[in-house]
């Protein structure tokens, strides 16, 4: 079969990833890759080990073994800033948000924007915050609000505007539409497409598999720290995929 | 602000208040504050709001707003500082022995000479920002919960103090040191007057280059009769202020103990006011840097975040636990210049100075508007809560109220602040 990103260098390899947590293997020699363009979906049942293996990748999680390439160069992420460096960006589902300061705060957080006396230019910042964000989400006016009393919706959006204005090349979405509705669920979605045009490269931690079929390229299944299996999600049915999650099956070994 | 508004009646009112961008939990507490001070005002015939009064609440109120000020960030932070008032003390006790025996005797400074004041206060602030830093080692490397790490320090450090004077008083303390307790140093009627036009000169001039910056980067901005009220509201606390301390006069006796100091006679018919405290100065320099670190740095912008939500502060490459060390010796720093004004104003270090300052200061920032869940709380907010704490305390003494009932007093107001300000929290929905 025709594999188009086969001469291309993957923008991420990681090999051989191992994370035990005292004595449980939360990940145990896993292999996943991603090429530019591609959404990779990261399957499995909760505690398969998906967000430890992607927290890795993000420097949030130090790893015990392995190796990340970027680019085909090996790397060394061993906390949040060195990810950062390779432009790999993270939406978490909920916890990337201090919620007591304003989108523009947040979306500078660890990055602010300084005056050459070294205070923060707060006035810059919100300019900067309102230019992407009104490109995202052209209704947003509440720049001045503590993002706690955003929707779920506009609070998504304060994490993707923070993943693009940094030019993110590599990015993790930990289940980004988990807390959305229909209607935002779509603008993510939407969102996602457009990344992809961009050639940015996306690991989407999900659970709903019919979303997974609709949003993803391929799939790589993760059950008890191990990997079951990466497919083609156009080649493999719902049924298939659940099987992998469930019972750790992989439906064509070849495949993989 | 928040655009829900249950009763429409209220809508004008708010309307201007938005307008001014005026916190309205802020103005609350002035109000608070200006209906206390007008009740004892009324209750002791108006000897309550006299110059001389308003004089004392000031340099009373400088001790425990300058450690307010360390523990909104603390608090922020989502911990506690048991052990500001014990560390106040040690540092207090480092200091007097510091200025009355090691420096004159072992370090044959003498008496009186001008450099023993700088080598004290440069020991005593070393001291206490290692011990706090101390402390924040303890709680963000170790992970040893803060309320245990300063309740420790609480123990150790009261008997610190007391190890270090053997339980004596001592004393009397550096002439130019005692200056920089409160009545005994102020700026005098000039001086003051040059500073208060200067405060409002800074005022003015910070209004008017935010609104610039505003309209450079095309944000709204409010019309130009809110900022114009808003400048003229300011500029008239400042000079009012000012000329309420201008007004408190020196009593002849003081001003001719001065003269004769000089070798001078007193002219008949002289007379001279006191003016702001250097105390008071003081409290005014850490509230202004200590609301620059909140607002416009980043150590400031990191300390909120942790607070609100420390897991997402550390995934964007903050280290909490060196956050953690800073905020602690910023409290232990501020401990120590609290015990520079604390003990000049006694004239002497005393055993027991700084007892339950801690539950004070807590108060004080609480009733300020800092929230224990963390992430909430301002400087200006703690030395109001400070203030007002203490306008409360002496306007009973004044009263004639007994001492347990003021306590009571104090205690039931705290509970009943905290719970006004959940109920406006809820109302307003924030957080």
């Amino acid at each position: 079969m025709a594999k188009p990103t086969d001469k291309q260098t993957p923008l991420v390899e990681m090999r051989d990833m191992q994370k035990a947590f005292g004595g449980i293997r939360a990940v145990d020699h896993v292999t996943v890759d991603l090429y530019p363009g591609e959404v990779v979906g990261v399957l499995g049942h909760n505690g398969a080990g998906k967000s430890v293996l992607m927290k890795m990748l993000s420097g949030a999680l130090k790893r015990d073994g392995g190796e990340i390439y970027v680019n085909g160069q090996l790397t060394d992420i061993n906390n949040p800033r060195d990810a950062r460096d390779y432009n790999i960006e993270t939406i978490y589902q909920t916890l990337a948000l201090a919620d007591n300061l304003d989108a523009s705060s947040n979306l500078f957080l660890g990055r602010e924007i300084t005056s050459p006396l070294g205070f923060v230019d707060d006035a810059r910042m919100e300019a900067e915050t309102r230019k992407i964000m009104g490109r995202l989400t052209p209704n947003f006016r509440r720049y001045h609000t503590p993002v706690a009393g955003l929707s779920g919706g506009q609070r998504q959006s304060v994490a993707i505007s923070r993943a693009v204005y940094f030019n993110a090349k590599i990015l993790i979405m930990d289940e980004p539409t988990a807390a959305l509705g229909v209607e935002e669920t779509r603008m993510v979605a939407e969102l996602i497409d457009e990344l992809k045009k961009q050639g940015i490269g996306i690991f989407l931690i999900d659970h709903d598999i019919h979303q997974v079929k609709t949003l993803c390229d391929r799939a790589s299944v993760m059950k008890n720290g191990k990997l079951v299996g990466t497919v083609k999600v156009d080649e493999v049915t719902e049924d298939d995929l659940l099987g992998m999650i469930i019972l750790g099956k992989n439906p064509k070994e070849s495949v993989a | 602000m928040s655009d829900t508004t249950s009763e429409p009646t209220k809508v004008g009112s708010r309307n201007l208040l938005a307008t001014l961008e005026i916190d309205t939990r802020l103005l609350g507490m002035i109000g608070a504050f200006v209906a206390i001070a007008l009740v004892f005002n009324f209750w002791t015939d108006g000897r309550f709001l006299t110059p001389r009064n308003i004089f004392n609440l000031t340099i009373q109120t400088v001790s425990v707003g300058i450690m307010a000020a360390g523990m909104v960030f603390v608090i922020v932070t989502r911990h506690i500082d048991l052990s500001v008032g014990a560390l106040l003390a040690t540092v207090s006790a480092l200091m007097a022995m510091t200025q009355t025996q090691v420096l004159p005797n072992d370090f044959g400074f003498g008496l009186n000479n001008p450099a023993t004041v700088f080598v004290t206060i440069l020991i005593g602030l070393v001291a206490g920002t290692l011990i706090g830093a101390f402390h924040g080692y303890l709680i963000g490397f170790l992970t040893i919960p803060a309320f245990i790490v300063t309740l420790g320090g609480l123990f150790v450090w009261r008997n610190v103090a007391w190890f270090q004077t053997r339980g004596q008083t001592i004393g009397p303390l550096d002439e130019r040191f005692q200056s920089l307790g409160g009545i005994g140093g102020t700026l005098g009627e000039t001086g003051s007057l040059i500073f208060g036009l200067l405060a409002i000169a800074a005022a003015l001039f910070g209004l008017f280059t935010a609104r610039r910056r505003k309209v450079q980067h095309e944000f709204p901005v409010k019309p130009l009769w809110a900022e114009i009220t808003l400048g003229a509201i300011i500029s008239g606390a400042i000079l009012g202020f000012v000329l309420i301390l201008n007004n408190y006069e020196k009593p002849v006796r003081v001003i001719q103990r001065e003269f004769a100091a000089r070798g001078e006679t007193m002219p008949e018919g002289y007379s001279e006011a006191y003016g702001i405290p250097y105390s008071v100065l003081i409290l005014i320099l850490v509230a202004i840097v200590m609301t620059m670190v909140a607002t416009k740095t980043r150590l400031g912008r990191y300390i909120f975040a942790a607070g609100g939500n420390p897991e997402a502060t550390s995934l964007a490459g903050v280290d909490i636990r060196w956050l953690t060390v800073k905020v602690f010796a910023i409290m232990g720093a501020l401990c120590a210049i609290s015990a520079v004004v604390a003990s000049a104003r006694l004239t002497f270090h005393t055993n027991d100075i700084g007892t339950l300052d801690e539950l004070r200061v807590i108060a004080a920032a609480v009733i300020g508007g800092t929230a224990l869940s963390g992430g909430l709380g301002t400087i200006h907010g703690a030395i109001l809560g400070a203030l007002i704490m203490q306008s409360l305390q002496s306007g009973m003494a004044m009263v004639g109220v007994d001492a347990p009932f003021q306590n009571i007093v104090v205690g039931i107001v705290l509970v009943l602040a905290v719970f006004v300000d959940i109920l406006y929290r809820k109302r307003t929905g924030i957080k």
